[in-house]
């Protein structure tokens, strides 16, 4: 202000004064104005007014408060009967018969949908390549880690599923939630079912793209979203250029055991111009006339899926994932999905396993039919049993078992259901409930009890099976 | 906000311990020691954590190099512009993969920038990664010939196989790699027995018995309380430190940390910041002013504070300054997770890593993590520590809840491996194999520098980097050794920093004297043919070199 002040009186007097010359005026008023002159070259050039300065602290008192603050405990403690904390232990082979806690039961929970973890040919094979390359690989595919082995396998996926492309993760969890940041990235949208599984939910996390929840397999809700974003396009055309668009889905939902409705999905993909990306952990391997999946299940031309994932894990009983396409959209991933790029490659072992498991799948394949026609069985067996509902398609080879009424708490649902699980147990079936993370899930699913098909198990295990549950139930629940 | 700024001056010299001076003099390099002034202000600092000499340190990139090598890339760069011209013109065949017919009109996938770099510079230099080898990868691997008629855009495999390629890539540090012996039979063995997957989840139905076997394996190798072992390594970090810390929680990480902890980080939603490599100020400075400030914001107090360190830099070669660290983490009650990929098995006088390396107590830590990747010759990682972390792992750990578990034959490999270290096995072969590779890196790491060529990291660090700056010396270099039969990693720009392309051995316990001097000799000649030998033999410590400026701080939600 007084800076202004003075100015202005300053022009007033040049004005006023153009002709006179300056030293016309009194002495005083030349100090005066020198003085002024002097003082704005000092305000021009001393430092910015600063708020932090008065507050600063002096490192005694940053002493202080370093002594003074106490962090959380790095964990906090967990009660030792928490229900996630003591796990069953299993002796011996997870397979077929399975010894639980010292107790021999039928297994009704492992993901050994085909039985080919205990195959003597899958053995074989892996055996012969742990003769000829040991078992660790002692580097990632960029550095001396991609065997022949790993060539094969890649080879042979693309081909099973008639795409152009496969590639292998060493880590069935690795694969989707590398795959969705290898090409979303910050500013990009991604249409996700709300019941999308956890390793989706953590790729899109690392994505850090804008996530659209739209209602489990609820097309209306997802066409819903389209539009909105459609009109949101429309506002701003350029943004709209640059931003890509993604629907993740399952096949089979690792979570509810249900389809996704992949045909109403293309009719949106070309309708809205959205990439799709499957995930197909659950499905490849079961569903389709040859195991190839969903798409196959469904009929669809596999190029109109932009990108297949899968894990190694359930049916292929080995170990890693996935991915399959075109080499256009796979190609990309061998420079920037991180976990292929930045992880020791899969054990040469464990790719034999699996290229054994898909020579025996294209050998059998009236092996999906096999275990459709055990799925159903236990389906319609489970049905009407008081107190538990079943959650799932009739073909799913996991289904969920649900409380019909939850007493209350989530915790208390988790006791009872634990009940039942464990009474199967000890008359020799072996079951386990589908654990979650609690906070850190979306969309958490109530709790349940997930039944888990294999071709191995007989129809009299499956009608024990059954019968055992509703006993179960029945003693537990009423 | 606080960016981690390095104070040079104060405390800027590497070896901090009085045995310091001689350790640099032993390596023949006199001309670039430190102010004798400030050695002893140093030594006053921190001598006394060091129990040995603690040699790290790092030339200086001559400027006629850097120069050259910016330049280089400005050709590089040139020339792509001009080609993409081409293509876009059709003058040039375009060999990329393209877009279906029917998807034309969606929103492109790929930013045409994003694939400049890999279309006109890495592809030129291609054949020097992913090589396939078909063979055990131990001292010396056998390769599949392939060859490419369109510059490296596809490549077709001759059906020959190239024999007895001395291997310098792989992370085999204690030779564990075998198809013979008494892990592959143990591992054969319980393959036999459980068959190659496990089909579940820890925490539903694949806790076998040989995991717990392991797990107490692993409590009882690494002096922790307990442990827990997880199906990858990357995971491991990537699936377990979101379990540790959240939001309100501020994450301290070096520059240099290894992606699976950047990832892991970014998942957990806390605040990170950055210090510089191995930078005890710029760690101390960030530490004393998040307590002493607060959240931003909020200016509410941290709930935690995680500090993420590697044992041996993987790109640097450099082993982190542990003792120092440790003594920080206590001042400023913050936590220390320390990630051992690299370190466990290859330092120390077991095999202990590099808090033994130290000579320091495994209870410092508070998240022992590693992997079992390299020196176990297996897959899969680790994380060791107090009861009660272990306990919450198990409760909360995403892999442990979400991931399948480790393949049983995997495990074997490793319990015998790990016993075979402890001399549990009744041999003092593993004992022998950890001296070995101390012993190969002292000798591989002298030798080349006597030879004259820039060595980065530590003297100790069983990884060599060895400095080759220009973009087009990448290439040269990798196949110059391959056309010797040798087997290197090369690594460029965005592995490293723009400037640094460097070439990396790893060495192994499994290497003879007999390898190691016939590598050497090609290198020697490799290294005159292409004019590597930059090194003017001055040595400039960690702190003083330049780094690009990339701090940031993020929080997620």
């Amino acid at each position: 202000m007084f800076f202004c002040c003075f100015l202005s009186e300053l022009l007033k007097r040049v004005a006023s004064q153009q002709s006179a010359p300056l030293l016309m005026a009194p002495a005083y008023h030349l100090i005066l104005e020198g003085i002024l002159i002097l003082w704005i070259i000092r305000l021009l050039f001393s430092k910015t007014y600063k708020l932090q300065e008065r507050s600063d602290l002096t490192p005694k008192e940053k002493e202080e408060l370093i002594e003074e603050w106490q962090p959380e405990p790095l964990v906090p403690p967990v009660s030792k009967d928490h229900p996630a904390l003591n796990y069953n232990i299993v002796s011996g082979p997870p397979t077929h018969k399975i010894t639980v806690n010292g107790k021999e039961c039928i297994n009704f929970a492992s993901f050994n949908f085909l039985g080919l973890l205990d195959n003597e040919k899958v053995k074989n094979a892996a055996q012969a390549s742990l003769k000829k390359y040991g078992v660790g690989t002692c580097g990632p595919r960029g550095f001396y880690g991609t065997f022949d082995v790993h060539l094969e396998l890649e080879e042979r996926l693309a081909k099973f599923m008639r795409t152009e492309e496969a590639i292998i993760y060493s880590y069935g969890f690795a694969t989707i939630a590398s795959a969705i940041p290898a090409y979303s990235k910050r500013g990009d949208i991604v249409f996700v079912d709300e019941a999308a599984c956890f390793a989706i939910q953590k790729g899109l996390q690392a994505s850090r793209s804008n996530i659209k929840l739209f209602k489990h397999n609820d097309m209306a809700d997802l066409e819903r979203l389209l539009k909105e974003q459609e009109t949101e396009d429309q506002k701003n055309p350029r943004k709209a250029r640059v931003t890509r668009r993604f629907i993740v889905v399952e096949g089979l939902y690792m979570n509810t055991g249900d389809v996704c409705p992949l045909p109403e999905l293309i009719k949106l993909k070309y309708k809205y111009k959205v990439r799709i990306f499957l995930e197909e952990s659950l499905s490849f391997g079961v569903l389709g006339e040859h195991g190839r999946g969903i798409t196959e299940h469904f009929g669809i031309n596999i190029d109109d899926i932009d990108l297949i994932s899968a894990n190694m894990e359930n049916s292929l009983a080995s170990i890693g994932g996935f991915c399959c396409g075109r080499s256009f959209v796979i190609d990309h991933q061998r420079l920037s999905g991180q976990g292929y790029c930045f992880s020791a490659s899969l054990p040469p072992l464990l790719a034999a396993a699996a290229i054994e498991a898909l020579n025996i799948m294209e050998d059998n394949p009236d092996i999906f039919q096999t275990l459709q026609g055990k799925c159903k069985q236990i389906h319609r067996a489970l049905q009407g049993i008081s107190g538990l509902k079943v959650v799932g398609e009739s073909f799913s080879p996991a289904l969920h078992l649900q409380l019909e009424e939850s007493c209350g708490s989530r915790e208390n649902d988790v006791k009872l259901l634990k009940r039942v699980v464990d009474y199967c147990m000890n008359s020799g079936i072996a079951l386990t409930q589908a654990r979650y993370l609690e906070k850190e899930e979306k969309c958490l699913p109530p709790p349940s009890i997930r039944v888990v098909i294999t071709v191995e198990q007989t129809e009299q295990e499956l009608d024990k099976a059954a019968s055992l549950i509703k006993e179960a139930a029945q003693s537990v629940l009423n | 906000m606080e960016r981690p700024t390095a104070e040079p001056g104060a405390h800027s010299r590497a070896n901090g311990c009085s045995g310091a001076a001689h350790g640099a003099l032993r390596n023949g390099y006199v001309r670039g020691l430190p102010a004798p002034d400030t050695q002893i202000h140093h030594i006053v600092h921190n001598g006394g954590l060091y129990k040995k000499p603690f040699n790290e340190a790092f030339e200086e990139t001559p400027m006629l190099v850097a120069v050259l090598t910016y330049v280089g890339y400005g050709v590089l760069t040139l020339f792509g512009y001009l080609r993409d011209f081409l293509r876009q013109w059709k003058i040039e065949k375009c060999q990329n993969a393209t877009e279906r017919e029917e998807q034309k009109d969606f929103v492109p996938l790929y930013q045409d920038f994003e694939n400049f770099y890999n279309r006109n510079l890495y592809m030129r230099i291609r054949d020097s990664w992913n090589r396939p080898i078909c063979s055990v990868p131990g001292a010396k691997v056998d390769m599949m010939e392939r060859v490419s008629h369109d510059y490296n855009w596809t490549f077709t495999y001759t059906g020959r196989v190239i024999k007895d390629i001395i291997n310098m890539g792989s992370y085999n540090y204690l030779g564990f790699a075998q198809n013979t012996g008494a892990c592959q039979e143990a591992a054969a063995k319980v393959l036999s027995r459980y068959g190659a997957g496990v089909c579940s989840t820890r925490q539903e139905m694949g806790n076998l018995d040989k995991h717990e076997e392991l797990e107490k394996l692993i409590a009882r190798f690494l002096g922790v309380e307990s442990a827990m072992a997880y199906g990858m390594g990357f995971a491991t970090n990537s699936m377990n430190i979101p379990a540790l810390v959240g939001k309100g929680c501020l994450i301290l990480s070096d520059e240099l940390n290894h992606a699976s902890l950047v990832l892991g980080a970014r998942l957990s939603g806390a605040t990170i910041r950055i210090f510089k490599h191995n930078n005890m100020q710029s760690l101390e400075k960030l530490l004393k002013d998040a307590i002493v400030h607060g959240q931003p914001r909020t200016r509410r107090p941290w709930k935690k504070i995680l500090i993420l360190v590697e044992g041996i830099y993987s790109m640097e070669g450099s082993i982190v300054r542990l003792p120092e660290v440790i003594a920080l983490k206590k001042k400023y009650k913050s936590y220390l997770y320390l990630d051992e990929a690299h370190s466990i098995g290859a330092l120390g006088p077991s095999g202990r890593g590099v808090v033994e390396y130290f000579g320091l107590n495994p209870e410092d830590v508070d998240v022992m993590m590693g992997t079992f990747t390299k020196s176990f010759g297996a897959a899969g990682g680790y994380i060791g520590g107090k009861k009660e972390l272990i306990d919450y792992l198990r409760t909360y750990s995403h892999s442990a809840v979400y991931a399948t578990s480790l393949s049983p034959p995997v495990v074997e490999q490793i319990i015998t491996s790990m016993k075979c270290i402890m001399g549990e096995d009744g041999t003092t072969f593993g004992k022998e194999c950890v001296q070995q590779l101390a012993e190969n890196t002292r000798y591989f790491r002298r030798r080349l520098k006597e030879m004259g060529f820039i060595i980065y990291g530590n003297e100790d660090s069983p990884v060599v980097p060895l400095m080759l700056y220009m973009p087009a010396k990448i290439g040269a270099f990798g196949r110059e050794m391959l056309k010797r039969n040798i087997g290197v990693v090369v690594v460029g720009f965005p592995a490293t920093p723009i400037i640094e392309s460097r070439a990396r051995f790893c060495l192994s316990a499994a290497h003879t004297k007999e390898i190691l001097d016939t590598a050497l000799k090609e290198i020697n000649e490799v290294g005159d043919l292409l004019q590597l030998k930059y090194s003017r033999h001055r040595l400039v410590p960690l702190l003083d070199r330049p780094f690009d400026e990339t701090t940031y701080e993020e929080t997620e939600d």
